[in-house]
C-alpha cells in the first residue's frame, strides 16, 4: 500500500520532466518528515527540504533522510543563491501561505515573496511542481496571480477532476520560456480534455505594429480592412483603387 | 547539513540582497557520512560552488578547480567527500552583510526570521 504522499511525490517528479538519468539538485518545500524527499533520493537525486515545523523535522531526522533539512518559513523567502536548484517540488504545503497565522501577515505579500525568491533560486528554464489543496477557486486564483507576478509561466494540472476523493491539483510553474502543460490524469479511458488553465505573461504584439503606420494612408486603410475581416465583418475586396488619393472635394 | 548546501545558502535578511552570501560557517561538531559517489553530479555542481567560501569551510580543498576536472576521478572523489560526505551537526552561520547569526542544531540550520528582518 503506497502512501498517498509518496504517490504524489512520484507524480510531481514526473511532471518536473527532469533530463533522463541525470542526478539533480532539488528543493522540497514543506518537506515535513521527508516522505517526498525519500522518493527523490530513491530516484537518485540530491535534495534540500524546508519546513516550518521543528516537530516534523525531528521526525525526518529519526527517519534518517539523505537530503539536507532547513528550519524555515517559505513565506519569508528561500535563502539560497540564484540559480541553485534544477527543480522544485512541494507536496500539500503551499496552501498554508494563504493562512494568516499572525495579524501582521498578508497572504498576498507572503505568496509573492515566496514565488519571487523561488524564481530566483531556480536555474533558468527549471520547473517547480507544487501539489496543493486549495480551499476554493479564489484561493487558487490568488496563488496563481502571485506566481505570474513573480515571472513564472505555466498552469494548473488537475488529475482526476471528476473524483472528489482522487482529485489533485498540481501547480506547474516554468521559469523559462513558455512550454506546453503536461496532460492531466483522468480515470476514463476515452480521451477527455484536461481541465487546465494556462496562463502566460506574453503581451499582444499587434498594437506596437500599428504605431508606425500613418493615419489615412493606403497602408492604414489596408490594415483596417484586414482587422475587420478578422473580426468577421463584411469587407469589400482590395483592389488597385483601395486607398487611392481622391480629388480634394472629398 | 552538507558543505554543498552551506556553500549555496544565502542570507535573506531584509536589505541584504546579493551580498547575503557566502555565509560564514563556524562548526563545533562535524560528522562524516559515507555517500555513494556520483561523478556526473559532482562535476555539474563544481561550477556552482563559491570556491573561497569552500576553502574557508574545509582547508583540505585545493586552491581552485583544476583544468579538465570533469574527467579527473581523483579530484572528483576528493570534492565528493568534501561537499557531500562532511555533515555539520552543530555550529552557526553568519550573514556577511548584517552579521546576523543562524544557529545549526542536529544538522538543521534555523533560518527563521523575525518580522522586522523579513524582506517586504
Amino acid at each position: 500500500m503506497i502512501d498517498v504522499q509518496t504517490k504524489m511525490a512520484g507524480r510531481a517528479l514526473e511532471l518536473l520532466c527532469l533530463p533522463e538519468g541525470q542526478p539533480c539538485y532539488l528543493l522540497d518545500i514543506g518537506c515535513g518528515s521527508g516522505l517526498s524527499g525519500d522518493y527523490l533520493s530513491d530516484e537518485g537525486h540530491y535534495w534540500v527540504g524546508i519546513d516550518i515545523s521543528p516537530a516534523m523535522l525531528d521526525a525526518a531526522l529519526d527517519r534518517d533522510t539523505e537530503g539536507d533539512l532547513l528550519l524555515g518559513d517559505m513565506g519569508q523567502g528561500i535563502p539560497f543563491k540564484p540559480g541553485t536548484f534544477d527543480g522544485c517540488i512541494s507536496i500539500s504545503a503551499v496552501q498554508w501561505l494563504c493562512n494568516a497565522n499572525k495579524k501582521s501577515d498578508i497572504p498576498a505579500k507572503r505568496l509573492y515573496c515566496f514565488f519571487s525568491s523561488l524564481y530566483s533560486v531556480l536555474v533558468r528554464g527549471a520547473r517547480a511542481v507544487l501539489q496543493l489543496y486549495p480551499e476554493n477557486s479564489e484561493q487558487l486564483e490568488l496563488i496563481t496571480i502571485q506566481a505570474t507576478k513573480a515571472g513564472f509561466t505555466g498552469g494548473v494540472v488537475v488529475d482526476f477532476p471528476n473524483s472528489a476523493k482522487a482529485k489533485k491539483f498540481y501547480l506547474c510553474l516554468f521559469s523559462g520560456p513558455s512550454t506546453f502543460l503536461p496532460k492531466a490524469l483522468t480515470e476514463t479511458t476515452d480521451e477527455e480534455e484536461a481541465t487546465e488553465s494556462a496562463f502566460t505573461s506574453e503581451r499582444i504584439q499587434r498594437r506596437m505594429a500599428r504605431r508606425g503606420v500613418v493615419r489615412k494612408s493606403r497602408e492604414w486603410v489596408l490594415e483596417k480592412k484586414e482587422r475587420r475581416r478578422r473580426q468577421g465583418k463584411e469587407v469589400r475586396p482590395d483592389t488597385q483603387y483601395t486607398g487611392r488619393k481622391r480629388k480634394p472635394r472629398f | 547539513m552538507k558543505l554543498l548546501t552551506h556553500n549555496l545558502l544565502s542570507s535573506h535578511v531584509r536589505g541584504v540582497g546579493p551580498r547575503g552570501f557566502p555565509l560564514r560557517l563556524q562548526a563545533t561538531e562535524v560528522r562524516i557520512n559515507p555517500v555513494e559517489f556520483n561523478p556526473d553530479f559532482v562535476a555539474r555542481m563544481i561550477p556552482k560552488v563559491e570556491w573561497a567560501a569552500l576553502l574557508e569551510a574545509a582547508d583540505t580543498v585545493p586552491k581552485e578547480p583544476i583544468e579538465g576536472y570533469e574527467h579527473d576521478e581523483k579530484f572528483l572523489r576528493k570534492m565528493h567527500h568534501v561537499l557531500l560526505e562532511v555533515d555539520v551537526l552543530e555550529g552557526t552561520l553568519q550573514c556577511p552583510e548584517s552579521g546576523r547569526l543562524f544557529p545549526i542544531s542536529r544538522g538543521i540550520p534555523n533560518m527563521l526570521l523575525s518580522d522586522e528582518e523579513t524582506e517586504t
